[in-house]
């Protein structure tokens, strides 16, 4: 330190440190953190769409989707899961207007069409095994319930956040910290959205048209 | 134990007494050994009333620095583990001769190099880069500390879980037989029933849980919490690898996991993903686990690329030459990374045009490569060279990097790799680049650190002796390697029938000898250091005359790393800094906002850490019950909204005054 | 809105958080309607079979899901090339292209291996 002062050249156009600084507010990069980890996420999914992709033909003289599939069923659930995208908007909606009561509905109807679509998959996955057609008989059918069933366990884990969070916002109101966590569940929440219209367009429809 | 009632199964699941390896001497006498040294060490610490001081100061630390420390322990404590299975080998395939068959049983073999290659790249390589970024990143960029600091905390003791699993295996059960990316069908339950393969899953799956957070974690803290004025093209170039490092890390550890839960799919709940019938593909594995291996050495290499840019600047005196092409050849291997996966598998039996997609795609990533040694050379060139170790380590790097990267475009070109592929000539390549690449540049690095984590330097002498034995060591332990590799000699072999190749086995085995002193002097090296710590003592934060802003701040630098937030004008900002009259501000400081310890984290690793070893012996009720317990205690800790403290005015100025005081005592003789 | 304390520093500038952007229930119902009708008409491509050939089908599907996504994003994520600096965007297109690579790449591996293999994909189909 003490030879740099010697041999600096004095500068005082530079400035080298902030001197008022506002205080470091926390969770400033939360969102961005939060969206990395999705992409994460997204690679997981990725990754059993490619496994659904190379195996997803070998029926090993088992079902095929056709034998499977029941589409009007398929669409009652996508449904489910498109309703409670629009109910976790107008919760977020409701959140950025600091209405607690509407917030709180909201979440509440969006954890009910999870609910449903959680409950339709199991019914679905309940019929296949009824039939037969059981993850181990297939590489085909392994792909098939891993990639629909951890999609499935994602939307568990959004209702469990919901509903968390329902008690944290009863607890503290709407404040900066629950906003936050708020907009995170909502961007889950869509994500979530998003890779199911992946799994109903390749794994549902395109199946169909083996 | 035979014939077990319905009742201990339940409890115990497949552990029965026989899972204790008590008919292996060899095994026995480890565990004794490991037991008495545990003993004492732990014995040590009560001793000395140490475990408060551990678990309020450490353990449950957010602190980025104390977390980069921990990561550099643990991959050093693991190095020894790694290293001793090592050992092992080289003294078995040496020995191994005219009907002789060693020392080393098959299955206990097959353990001894599936857990060497597993520990030394999650266990030693991945846990040393991390808590080398860990440390550095957020002082290189101005920051107090990462973006989340609890969540830094929660991934050290993750990857620690993960070591701690696998180092159960040695005592408890088995490890897998299957080499260290596990292969199915042998990894299937038809070839592997035991709890190996379950093991090595589970290990993975909790240490990558750890290794994905903590990428994520990096990443956002490097794109927002730079000191203001510093652009991307003004990051310091380590920032930069670990940047590129950490991006790969998000977007291939989610591969690995995906690719490890199918296998573990196929193993608990018999379904047909890698299996060879009922439709699955084995091939699919090698596929998939290679999409995530391939990006993973670099994910290793370019921090130790990052840390070989800081040293060449720094002991050459001058400005890193060729900046701008430095970031682009990151940028660009990071890319390409993800891009040659298939040259892992050439001989699977894909046809010319993948093959030679592939091939080229992996020769074209030797030219950012190659750019980036002509930068190092040009930096050196008429720079004012200081020979301290981490000098000497960059040099090193250099001379042995290039011979595994021209091997390394060997093994690219398919037909040579038909003849190569799985031959001890693989083995010494990817030694070659993984020892020459990541281990002397994490050397370099912990050389160069050291004081700013301590505030003593390494000692030298010591430090020259472990570089010697190291570099020596290297060369006579793989140049065989490579010979006997043209020769035709597969890998993983136990036994050997040709007399004429025991020579090269031989001194392979030297070789490895002299790293073991390599090693050994390391750890003197720090024993000396710290003994003498009061004459290598540093007190004024920048020992080498460094260049980045880490060195502008007190060493061990403070919980708040900056009083004030450095505002940056040049890619050098420190040196920049240092040449135009900067003086440190003495008064007039801001209460600073830190967050709290918590030991939430050590909590949450040790319930999954329970719910991995209950998953690998069948212990069911265990594995609900500890899966229940993490997820009520992860979403009881978000309960906790109270998790910041902040640093008083009057405690800042006083730890910047005794630096004042420090500084001056410098100054007056 | 939450905090732009991190405006000042380095490249992290501009901040619309995700959720809060132009969110206005104007702009959910929009979305709503939009995904809903790009979700109902492959629904009624495949289920009603309007078009003979399947592979034309296939791609008309792909194109709409694509559109859907990209709807997704912009009506409920609220994602524009500003937010966050740019970098959420910008950490989009480096997944999108990992994701199309690891795909694209997986099959193309694949099923060029099946093709030297003595088994085409259509035998392992009904092979047990």
């Amino acid at each position: 330190m003490s030879e740099v002062s010697a041999a600096a050249q004095p500068d005082d156009k530079r400035v080298f440190y902030l001197e008022n600084e506002h205080p470091h507010a926390d969770g400033g990069s939360t969102a961005l953190g939060f969206w990395i980890y999705l992409m994460s996420d997204c690679l997981i999914f990725a990754m059993l769409f490619a496994a659904y992709g190379v195996l997803g033909g070998n029926y090993a003289a088992g079902p095929s989707p056709k034998d499977l599939f029941d589409l009007p069923l398929v669409a009652v659930n996508t449904s489910m899961l498109l309703l409670s995208s629009l109910t976790n908007g107008f919760a977020m909606l409701a959140t950025a207007r600091g209405r607690v009561a509407a917030t709180q509905l909201w979440l509440g109807v969006t954890i009910l069409f999870g609910l449903a679509f959680v409950g339709i998959e199991l019914r679905e996955f309940a019929h296949m095994i009824g039939e037969g057609a059981t993850p181990q008989r297939s590489a085909f059918l392994s792909s098939f319930f891993t990639l629909v069933g951890t999609h499935g366990l994602h939307v568990t884990f959004g209702m469990i956040w919901m509903a968390t969070l329902m008690v944290q916002i009863a607890q503290r109101g709407l404040i900066e910290a629950n906003r936050r966590r708020m907009m995170c569940m909502s961007m889950f929440w869509h994500f979530l959205d998003i890779i199911w219209i992946g799994v109903f367009t390749f794994v549902y429809l395109m199946g169909m048209l083996r | 134990m035979q014939a077990e009632s319905p009742a201990v199964h339940f409890l115990l699941g497949r552990f029965t007494l026989e899972s204790l390896p008590i008919h292996e001497p060899i095994l026995v006498v480890t565990f004794l050994v490991v037991a008495l040294l545990g003993l004492a060490l732990v014995g040590a610490i009560t001793w000395y009333r140490l475990w408060g001081y551990l678990w309020r100061e450490w353990f449950t630390s957010v602190d980025h620095k104390r977390i980069g420390v921990m990561y550099l322990v643990l991959g050093i404590v693991m190095l020894l583990r790694g290293f001793s299975d090592a050992i092992m080998m080289r003294l078995q395939q040496a020995i191994a001769f005219g009907g002789s068959e060693g020392y080393l049983p098959s299955h206990h073999y097959d353990q001894v190099f599936t857990a060497h290659g597993v520990i030394m790249i999650f266990f030693v390589a991945m846990p040393l880069i991390t808590g080398l970024m860990n440390f550095v990143v957020p002082l290189q960029i101005g920051a107090r500390d990462v973006a989340f600091p609890f969540l830094n905390n929660f991934s050290f003791w993750m990857t620690t879980a993960g070591a701690v699993i696998v180092m159960m295996s040695l005592f408890v059960g088995e490890f897998a037989k299957t080499g260290w990316l596990a292969y199915p069908p042998l990894s299937g339950i038809q070839y592997s029933p035991d709890v190996g393969v379950d093991y090595y899953i589970w290990a993975l799956q909790v240490a990558g849980i750890g290794t994905t957070l903590s990428g994520i974690n990096l990443v956002a803290t490097i794109l927002k919490m730079r000191a203001p004025g510093m652009t991307m093209m003004r990051m310091p170039v380590f920032t930069w690898t670990a940047l590129c490092s950490n991006i790969l890390i998000v977007a291939t550890f989610p591969v690995l996991t995906a690719t490890l839960a199918l296998l573990a799919l196929d193993r608990y709940l018999g379904m047909n993903f890698f299996t060879s019938g009922l439709g699955g593909n084995p091939m699919m594995y090698v596929n998939l686990i290679w999409i995530w291996g391939h990006p993973e050495v670099y994910i290793l290499v370019l921090p130790a690329f990052g840390v070989y840019s800081e040293v060449a600047a720094t002991f050459s005196g001058k400005r890193l030459f060729g900046y701008t092409s430095m970031v682009y050849a990151t940028v660009v291997i990071t890319i390409l990374s993800y891009l040659v996966w298939l040259h892992h598998f050439f001989t699977m039996g894909s046809g010319a045009s993948v093959n030679s997609f592939f091939g080229i795609a992996t020769m074209i990533i030797s030219i950012p490569t190659g750019a980036k040694i002509f930068n190092w050379l040009f930096t050196m060139y008429r720079g004012r060279i200081r020979f301290e170790e981490p000098m000497m380590w960059t040099i090193a790097f250099m001379l042995t990097f290039a011979i595994g990267g021209m091997t390394g475009v060997m093994l690219a070109i398919p037909p040579a790799d038909f003849v190569l592929h799985n031959s001890l000539f693989l083995v010494a390549h990817f030694h070659n680049v993984i020892i020459g690449g990541v281990v002397f540049g994490m050397f370099a690095g912990i050389s160069y650190w050291f004081p700013k984590a301590f505030g003593f330097r390494l000692d030298p002498f010591w430090g020259k002796v472990s570089f010697w034995f190291w570099v020596v060591g290297f060369y006579v332990a793989f140049m065989p390697l490579y010979l006997l590799g043209l020769m035709g000699v597969t890998r993983r072999l136990r036994v050997f029938d040709d007399p004429s190749l025991q020579i090269w086995f031989v001194i392979a085995g030297c070789g490895a000898f002299l790293i073991l002193l390599g090693i050994l002097a390391f750890l003197v090296q720090i024993y000396v250091s710290i003994r003498d710590r009061e004459r290598l003592a540093d007190v004024t934060g920048d020992p080498w005359n460094g260049r980045t802003l880490e060195w502008s701040t007190s060493s061990p630098p403070p919980a708040y790393n900056f009083a004030f937030t450095p505002v940056v004008h040049d890619n050098d900002a420190w040196w920049d800094m240092k040449r135009h009259g900067y003086s440190r501000p003495l008064a007039g400081f801001n209460p600073i906002v830190v967050p709290r310890n918590t030991g939430a984290g050590v909590i949450l690793a040790a319930l999954c850490t329970i719910l991995a070893v209950a998953l690998i012996w069948y212990v069911w009720w265990l594995a609900a019950l500890s899966f229940v317990a993490a997820i009520a205690f992860a979403i009881f800790h978000t309960f906790d909204y109270n998790r910041l403290g902040t640093v008083a005015a009057e405690e800042i100025t006083g730890t910047e005054s005794e630096r004042t005081r420090l500084l001056a005592g410098t100054a007056a003789p | 809105m939450s905090t732009h304390a991190h405006d000042d520093r380095g490249g992290a500038h501009g901040g619309h958080d995700h959720g809060n952007g132009e969110a206005t229930p104007k702009s959910y119902l929009t979305g709503f309607i939009l995904a809903a009708l790009l979700t109902a008409i492959p629904f009624w491509l495949v289920m009603a079979g309007t078009i003979d050939n399947p592979a034309i089908t296939a791609l008309i599907i792909t194109a709409l899901a694509a559109v859907q996504i990209v709807v997704h994003m912009v009506f409920f994520l609220h994602m524009n090339a500003r937010s966050e600096g740019g970098w959420t965007v910008m950490a989009l297109a480096f997944t999108v292209i990992f994701v199309v690579i690891a795909l694209a790449g997986s099959l193309w591996v694949m099923y060029h291996l099946d093709a030297n293999m003595m088994l085409a994909p259509h035998e392992m189909s009904q092979t047990p």
